[in-house]
C-alpha cells in the first residue's frame, strides 16, 4: 500500500511541466468558479438578510405607485401587528450616475426599531433623530466615498426633482456579516415638507410599509388581513414577507443569474477536458510500464488505481491552491465593484463545493485512461508506439 | 521546403482522444466568448432599433427614465406648441402625449413576477413608430378600455390572449390586438389610450411627449427652444439616443462580465493547448530528429507544429461558434435596472462576431502552441535521434 501511494505521487510529478500547467489550469478554474458562485450568492444576499417577522406592504399594481400615509393607522390595528414603519425609495444621484447606492426616506424612530441589525451608537442615533436634514449611511458606503460625520452630502433627485443636501449624522454598522452596509437613510418628513411646498400630488404618500409581526407564524394571516382592509380602494395593497419581497427583485433579473450559473458549469467541463487530456497522455506514455506491471502479475484494478490516484492528486492540489487564492481574489473583486454587491463573501458552502468539484474532476478525468489501462492486453502494451 | 499538410493532420488523427478533449475545451471557450458578444449585440440592436433618430422625446429634467418623469397638462401644452412637428397622413400633427407606468405580471415559464411597461399613447403614437405593426386583432378604440400587447409580452406572460381581460388600475381592460415590434423594446410593452389609462391610474400628468421633427437636421434648434423656455423644466433628446442611454448599465455589466470570463477561460484553454502540444513534441522526439537529419530546416519544423496547434484551435473555434449560433433561438428576458422594467432581447450573431470568435480561437492556438513549437525546432539532432 505504501508503495502504491509512493508510486502514484512519483508518477504525478514525473512530467513536471505538464503537471504544473494542469494544476495552474485547475487553480484558475477553481478561482473563477468560486467567484461566480459568490456573485450568485451576493445576488440573493438581499433576501438572506431578511427577517421572518417583517412584512412589506406595497401597492398592488407595482412598486412605482405609492400608498397613502393614512393607511398606517389601519395597518397598526390589525391583529398580530406590533409595529409599523414606512419608507420611500429616493433613487437620487450622488455626483454622477456611476455612484449608485440605495437611498431611502424613512420615519427614523420606528424604522430603526424594526431593523435592529443597523447598529448606531446612542449619540449618533440622537443626533440623527434631532436633525431633520440629517442622514445615516452604512459603514461600507461611507468608506467608499470617504464620508465623515458632519459632512454635507448633495444628492440630485430623479424621482423627486431638485437638489437635496443631507448632513451625515451617523454611520451604522451591520449586526452580522449578511447585513447590507451600503444603504443611505434620511428623514421622510424632510422629503414630505418639500413635496408639500410645491403642492405635488405625491405628498403624504409612502413607497412601502414595513410591518413588524408578533411572531413569524402569523405572516400569512396578517398579510391577508392587511390586503383585505384595502380591497376595492383607490390603492389596493399587496403584502408579503420581506424575503418574498426581496426575492421578487432577484426573480426579475433571474435570466442573468441563470447565465452565470450556466457559465460556472461550463468552466467545470473545460477544466475536466484539460485534466482528462493530461491523464490520457500520461497513460499513453506509460503503456509499456502498465504492460510490464501486468506481466509481473499485478491485476488491472491496480493499474486503474494508479491512474485514478494520480489524477485525483493533481486535481486536489489544484483545487486546494485555487481555494487558497480565491479569498484574496474575492476581496479584490469586492473592492472593484464597490457598492454594486453590498455583501460579497465566499461562503463555506462555496469552499466545500469547489473542493468537491476538484475531486470529481480528478475522478472523471481518469475514467477513460484508467479503463483503457486496465483492460489493454499485455502484448498490445508492448507493441504500441506512442 | 515545408512538411506536407497531411503529416500535420495525421498527427492530430493519431491521438484522437487528446485532440478531441483539447478541441472541446477550445470550443467551450469560444462558445462563451461568442455568446457574450452576441448578447451585448442583441441588447444594443434592440435598443438602437427602438428609437428613431427623427423623433424627439421630452421628459422632465434629470428624470433619466420615462417612469420617473412627470409632465403636467399645462407643460405638455407648451411643449406641443413649441415642438413644430411633422404632419401625418391625415393632416394631424405627429405628437403623442404619453403615460408610462409599470405593473406586475406573472411570467409564463417561471411563474415569477415581472415589471411590465404599460404605455398610454395618443392616436398618433402608432404612426410615430413605423416599426410597430399589428399582427393579430385590431387597434384599441380611443376612449375605450381596450389595450394592445407586444408580441414578447403575449408569448412570455399568462392571461394576455386576444379577448382576455386584464386588471389595470381600476377596472378591467380587454385585449383587442397583438402587435409585432420587430426587434425593438416595444415588444415588451402594453399599449392603451392615454386618457383612459390616466383615469384608471388616477394620474393627472403625462410621463413624456414624443414628436416627429419636420426636418431631422433641425434637432438642436428645437432642443434649444424647448429646454430654454422659462416655463418648462424638461429635457429633449433624440429618441434613438434616449433608448441607448437607457441600457448603459446593462451593456456595461454584460461587457465586463463577458471580457473577464473570456480572459479567465482563455487561460484555461491555452493551458490545454500547451499540454497537448508539449506532449505531441515529447512523443515525437525521435521523429523530429529524423526529419531534421533528412534535411528539413528548423523553420519548417516550427511551422509544422504551429500549424498543428492552429488546426486544433480552428476546429474548436468552428465547433464553438456552431453551438453559439444555436442560441439565436433563445430569448433572454430580464429586468433593465435603469428603467426597472421588463426587457426581452435575443442573441444576435453578426459576421463580425463570427470573425472575432474564430480569430480568438486561432490566437489561443498560437499562444498555446508557440513554446512547444520552439522546443521542437530547437532540438539537438543527435540527442533527439538517440531517444529512439
Amino acid at each position: 500500500m505504501r508503495y502504491l501511494v509512493l508510486l502514484i505521487v512519483r508518477n504525478a510529478f514525473r512530467q513536471k511541466l505538464r503537471t504544473i500547467l494542469t494544476v495552474t489550469g485547475i487553480i484558475v478554474a477553481t478561482v473563477a468558479f468560486g467567484l461566480l458562485r459568490t456573485a450568485v450568492d451576493a445576488w440573493y444576499g438581499g433576501s438572506e438578510a431578511t427577517s421572518a417577522t417583517r412584512l412589506i406592504t406595497r401597492n398592488a399594481i407595482s412598486l412605482v405607485f405609492p400608498l397613502p400615509l393614512s393607511y398606517r393607522n389601519k395597518i397598526q390595528q390589525v391583529e398580530g401587528v406590533v409595529a409599523t414603519s414606512y419608507s420611500n425609495w429616493f433613487g437620487g444621484v450622488y455626483i454622477s450616475e456611476k455612484n449608485f447606492f440605495p437611498q431611502f426616506a424613512i420615519e427614523p424612530r420606528s424604522y430603526l426599531k424594526l431593523y435592529p441589525e443597523y447598529v448606531l451608537s446612542p449619540q449618533e442615533k440622537r443626533a440623527f433623530f434631532k436633525d431633520r436634514q440629517g442622514a445615516i449611511a452604512g459603514r461600507k458606503l461611507a468608506e467608499t466615498y470617504g464620508w465623515e460625520i458632519g459632512d454635507v452630502i448633495p444628492i440630485r433627485g430623479t424621482i423627486y426633482p431638485g437638489d437635496w443636501n443631507f448632513v451625515l449624522r451617523g454611520i451604522y454598522e451591520g449586526a452580522s456579516e449578511k447585513t447590507d452596509e451600503t444603504l443611505f437613510f434620511f428623514h421622510w418628513e424632510y422629503l414630505n415638507e418639500r413635496l408639500k411646498q410645491v403642492g405635488a400630488e405625491r405628498a403624504d404618500h409612502v413607497g412601502i410599509y414595513v410591518v413588524g409581526l408578533e411572531n413569524a407564524s402569523q405572516a400569512a394571516e396578517v398579510s391577508q388581513a392587511i390586503d383585505d382592509l384595502f380591497e376595492n380602494s383607490l390603492a389596493e395593497t399587496l403584502t408579503e414577507t420581506e424575503k418574498a419581497f426581496q426575492l421578487g427583485f432577484v426573480a426579475m433579473t433571474e435570466a442573468i443569474v441563470m447565465v452565470i450559473e450556466v457559465v460556472s458549469f461550463v468552466i467545470i467541463i473545460i477544466i475536466m477536458a484539460v485534466t482528462a487530456n493530461t491523464m490520457a497522455m500520461s497513460a499513453r506514455e506509460r503503456k509499456k510500464e502498465y504492460a510490464t506491471l501486468k506481466a509481473l502479475g499485478f491485476p488491472g484494478s491496480f493499474i486503474a488505481m494508479l491512474i485514478y490516484g494520480e489524477s485525483v492528486i493533481i486535481a486536489m492540489v489544484g483545487g486546494l491552491l485555487g481555494l487558497f487564492f480565491l479569498y484574496p481574489a474575492a476581496d479584490v473583486f469586492a473592492n472593484k465593484i464597490g457598492t454594486f454587491f453590498p455583501v460579497f463573501k465566499v461562503t463555506q458552502e462555496t469552499a466545500w463545493l469547489a473542493i468537491g468539484i476538484a475531486f470529481l474532476v480528478g475522478l472523471a478525468a481518469a475514467a477513460i485512461p484508467a479503463w483503457r489501462g486496465a483492460t489493454i492486453p499485455v502484448t498490445e502494451g508492448f507493441s504500441e508506439i506512442g | 521546403m515545408n512538411l506536407p499538410y497531411s503529416y500535420i493532420l495525421r498527427n492530430l488523427w493519431t491521438r484522437k482522444l487528446t485532440t478531441l478533449l483539447t478541441a472541446i475545451g477550445m470550443a467551450l471557450v469560444v462558445f462563451v466568448f461568442a455568446t457574450v458578444l452576441m448578447l451585448s449585440e442583441g441588447l444594443e440592436k434592440t435598443l438602437v432599433a427602438t428609437g428613431s433618430p427623427d423623433n424627439v422625446i421630452v421628459i422632465r429634467r434629470s428624470a433619466e427614465t420615462e417612469v420617473q418623469s412627470v409632465i403636467d397638462r399645462e407643460q405638455a401644452a407648451i411643449i406641443v406648441s413649441l415642438s413644430n412637428p411633422a404632419y401625418g397622413p391625415a393632416g394631424k400633427p405627429l405628437v403623442s402625449k404619453e403615460l408610462m407606468v409599470l405593473m406586475v405580471l406573472t411570467k409564463k415559464d417561471s411563474g415569477k413576477p415581472a415589471n411590465v411597461t404599460v404605455r398610454g399613447i395618443s392616436d398618433t403614437g402608432l404612426v410615430l413608430r413605423p416599426q410597430v405593426r399589428l399582427t393579430q386583432g385590431r387597434m384599441f378604440h380611443p376612449g375605450a378600455r381596450e389595450i394592445i400587447v407586444g408580441n414578447k409580452i403575449s408569448q412570455g406572460f399568462t392571461g394576455i390572449g386576444i379577448g382576455e381581460k386584464l386588471n389595470l388600475g381600476l377596472g378591467e381592460w380587454t385585449v383587442t390586438g397583438i402587435f409585432d415590434a420587430g426587434k425593438t423594446g416595444f415588444g415588451s410593452e402594453i399599449w392603451g389610450d392615454v386618457d383612459q389609462l390616466m383615469q384608471a391610474f388616477r394620474r393627472n400628468a403625462y410621463s413624456s411627449i414624443l414628436f416627429k421633427l419636420v426636418d431631422p437636421t433641425n434637432f438642436e434648434q428645437t432642443q434649444f427652444r424647448i429646454e430654454n423656455d422659462q416655463r418648462l423644466t424638461v429635457e429633449a433628446k433624440r429618441e434613438s439616443q434616449f433608448y441607448a442611454e437607457q441600457s448603459e448599465m446593462m451593456s456595461r455589466f454584460l461587457e465586463i462580465l463577458g471580457l473577464s470570463l473570456s480572459a479567465i477561460f482563455s487561460i484555461g484553454a491555452v493551458i490545454g493547448a500547451m499540454i497537448t502540444m508539449y506532449a505531441s513534441v515529447a512523443n515525437r522526439t525521435a521523429e523530429i530528429g529524423t526529419l531534421r537529419a533528412i534535411g528539413f530546416p528548423q523553420q519548417s519544423i516550427l511551422q509544422a507544429f504551429l500549424l498543428e496547434s492552429l488546426a486544433l484551435s480552428f476546429m474548436g473555434g468552428i465547433v464553438g461558434l456552431a453551438i453559439a449560433s444555436l442560441t439565436q433561438l433563445l430569448t433572454i428576458s430580464t429586468m433593465n435596472w435603469q428603467t426597472f422594467s421588463e426587457l426581452a432581447f435575443t442573441f444576435t450573431l453578426t459576421k463580425e462576431i463570427a470573425w472575432q470568435s474564430v480569430l480568438f480561437s486561432l490566437l489561443m492556438g498560437l499562444v498555446g502552441g508557440f513554446l512547444p513549437a520552439i522546443r521542437a525546432a530547437r532540438m539537438n539532432i543527435v540527442d533527439a535521434l538517440r531517444t529512439a
